[in-house]
């Protein structure tokens, strides 16, 4: 869209940003992704071949110290910030939790105790609801649900993205303006009004969490069609590809092989911000009642549930938030630490 | 420039065009709006054959979308599926509404520039943590969750502390409300308060968060660096060099983002139970109601188009570089 706002600027020296024209609904992700659009460094050959191969060599002659691949310099610098990895573990805890939770708890999510309405215990760590629910299951099932939605959606998102971005950049003309056009809907209308519509007809229909994901996928993939649009659309006019194609490469080896590997760095870091709005974009609509349906559950399902019971049965309340919460900020963190690793300039101190 | 807010302007309403048939396939083929009237076997046939007839049902899908264009162009959006005329209640609507969100709009954006600036000045300070960490918080938690925390644990603890209702927590004024306008104002204003904090914590922290990085990247480019050497006095040259160049991609952002802003305001209506346009239009796509889905998102549209449009302006205003052409 900003490439329509000043014609005639050619997008890599546009410092004007790119940030926010489609963020799905309430989480706007303008400031991260104005940083990522800006990842473009000339002469950022991520995971190339060439230079791997060049490390490999230089490995060999005990140089490896001095020269590491991008990669390696990249998952390095990301091991080494603390935000990043406190980010990580607690969001590998929470899968790993929900799960073991979900297989091995004595209750599952759908038991009904004889114990109405208790606070948290030794029996029942988080309490139970008034129909004698386990909140424990309940809640880690929840957790469980909301992270398969939003890995599904930000899967989907990447591989659309991608599909969509790849040959508007590359090519331009028709998939071009037609991606365009889509953007410029996304900018009128809420992304939530639309899901609002769709996800009433999929709570009609079916509940299963599946197509909810699929919905959600459908309108959360524009972000990273238009990063790759933009990354392709200076990448084609770079030397090595112009290299390339005079080495007779096809216009395919030219995308997977030369291109893609080139943007595949804001497209990790908007994929990781695409799961946390995700999770934001599930759980609005469970407390719609127009996400998942009980007997399911999602955190946000939870939520609502429990909206009353601030003052009285609080653990219904307090604990899926924090649960809810803690979780999107873990896929912040993960995001974030991403995105220094990648773009460790934006970390400057000011002079 | 006014060409190009012109071109934009014709592409705006084209895609509005094209969203209003997507919205209008999707609810009408949904299902049928009357039968939960028809379930009811105390439903005369004679009103179901009225309704029916009111809300062409029984004529094939173009012609339906065609009677609801031709009317919608001149300011006619309809009946519901109840039968009553559309246009007053979206009126009504659209005024409970504006109240929460051009309020929480404007409060939202000095809140975001100061604690931008603020954050931004006392860098890698105490201050800053903590600024960062609260937007990132504000950030991360969804709209309802916000509403809920702010009305089970700050509203009713408080009113229930001192035994009387100082935040109102349900509806967008009273239900017995009578008096004249001045009279009713206080209610009203009680009403707003928690609905409109909730808005705006859920608003700012995006703002807030880029302008902060703005300021930073301006104060450290080169035409600040030389302001500082000439000697300008630092208050001048935050205000002057620095806050004016920071503002132009905020500008920008925060246009961008107003369709969620009224994408939160439905939210934050369901959490305190206000009669606005997103209760009511989520209402209307439950009960498969096309007329009220139409008129909520065209009129939701109009609105972000005409910010967007004030956006350009002020724009072009802040950097007299631009030039739309």
């Amino acid at each position: 869209m900003t490439d329509d706002r000043v014609p005639g600027i050619e997008p890599e020296f546009d410092d004007r940003p790119r940030g926010g024209v489609d963020a799905p609904g309430i989480l706007p992700h303008s400031v991260s992704s104005d940083r990522a659009a800006g990842l473009l460094a000339p002469g950022a050959v991520l995971l190339d071949e060439s230079t791997a191969g060049l490390d490999a060599g230089f490995d060999e002659y005990g140089l490896s110290g001095a020269s590491r691949s991008q990669l390696s310099t990249v998952v390095r610098r990301f091991l080494r910030d603390p935000m990043a990895m406190i980010g990580l573990g607690t969001f590998v805890l929470l899968l790993l939790g929900s799960i073991l939770v979900s297989a091995f708890w004595r209750y599952s999510y759908l038991s009904i105790t004889n114990t109405l309405n208790s606070p948290p215990s030794w029996a029942h760590p988080f309490g139970t609801n008034s129909i004698g629910g386990d909140m424990f299951a309940q809640v880690m099932k929840g957790t469980l649900q909301d992270i398969e939605i939003s890995l599904l959606v930000a899967l989907m998102a990447v591989v659309l993205g991608v599909a969509v971005g790849a040959p508007a950049g590359f090519y331009g003309g028709k998939v071009d303006s037609l991606l365009m056009r889509f953007v410029d809907l996304i900018l009128v209308i809420p992304v939530l009004v639309v899901l609002i519509v769709l996800a009433n007809i999929v709570a009609k229909e079916t509940n299963n969490w599946f197509w909810l994901a699929i919905i959600i996928g459908a309108l959360s993939w524009t972000y990273i069609a238009r990063l790759v649009r933009a990354d392709f659309l200076t990448l084609r006019e770079r030397d090595f590809i112009e290299a390339s194609r005079a080495l007779g490469a096809s216009d395919s080896r030219l995308i997977l092989r030369h291109m893609l590997p080139n943007a595949i760095g804001p497209i990790i870091v908007n994929a990781t911000i695409t799961v946390a709005g995700a999770i934001v974009l599930e759980s609005t609509l469970s407390f719609l009642g127009l996400g998942i349906q009980a007997p399911n559950v999602s955190l946000g399902l939870l939520i609502d549930s429990g909206q009353d019971s601030g003052t009285t049965e609080w653990w219904l309340l307090v604990i899926p938030v924090i649960f809810l919460l803690v979780l999107i900020l873990a896929v912040f963190f993960i995001g974030d630490g991403l995105q220094r690793a990648l773009d460790p300039k934006k970390n400057r101190v000011r002079a | 420039m006014i060409a190009y807010i012109l071109r934009r302007l014709a592409i705006s309403v084209v895609v509005l065009f094209l969203a209003t048939i997507m919205v209008f396939l999707l609810v009408a083929e949904s299902g049928n709006p009357l039968a939960l009237l028809r379930e009811n076997p105390h439903t005369p046939k004679s009103t179901i054959i009225a309704r029916e007839k009111l809300l062409h049902l029984n004529d094939p899908l173009w012609q339906r979308y065609w009677i609801w264009f031709s009317h919608a162009i001149h300011g006619d959006f309809g009946p519901t599926v109840a039968g009553q005329p559309v246009g007053p209640q979206l009126t009504a609507h659209l005024f409970v509404t504006l109240r929460m969100v051009i309020l929480a709009t404007i409060l939202s954006i000095f809140l975001a520039i100061s604690i931008g600036v603020i954050a931004a000045l006392r860098q890698g300070k105490a201050t800053d943590h903590v600024a960062t960490f609260t937007n990132f918080l504000f950030l991360a938690a969804p709209t309802f969750v916000v509403g809920i925390l702010l009305k089970e644990f700050v509203a009713i603890p408080i009113n229930l502390h001192l035994n009387r209702t100082i935040f109102y927590t349900n509806g967008d004024q009273s239900p017995t409300l009578t008096g004249s306008f001045l009279q009713r104002l206080p209610d009203y204003a009680g009403h707003t308060v928690l609905p409109t904090i909730t808005l705006i914590l859920v608003t700012y922290s995006s703002w807030a968060i880029y302008q902060r990085s703005s300021i930073l990247d301006t104060l450290d480019s080169d035409h600040v660096r030389l302001a500082r050497a000439k000697g300008i006095s630092p208050r001048r040259v935050l205000l002057r060099h620095v806050l004016r160049n920071a503002l132009i991609p905020v500008t920008t952002v925060i246009a961008l983002d107003f369709a969620g802003v009224l994408g939160g305001a439905v939210i934050t209506e369901i959490v305190f139970g206000w009669q606005g346009l997103g209760v009511w239009f989520l209402n209307g796509v439950t009960n498969l109601d096309v007329n009220i889905t139409l008129a909520y998102l065209l009129i939701t549209a109009v609105i972000v188009i005409l910010f967007n449009l004030l956006a350009d302006i002020i724009y072009a205003f802040l950097d007299p570089r631009i030039r739309y052409d």
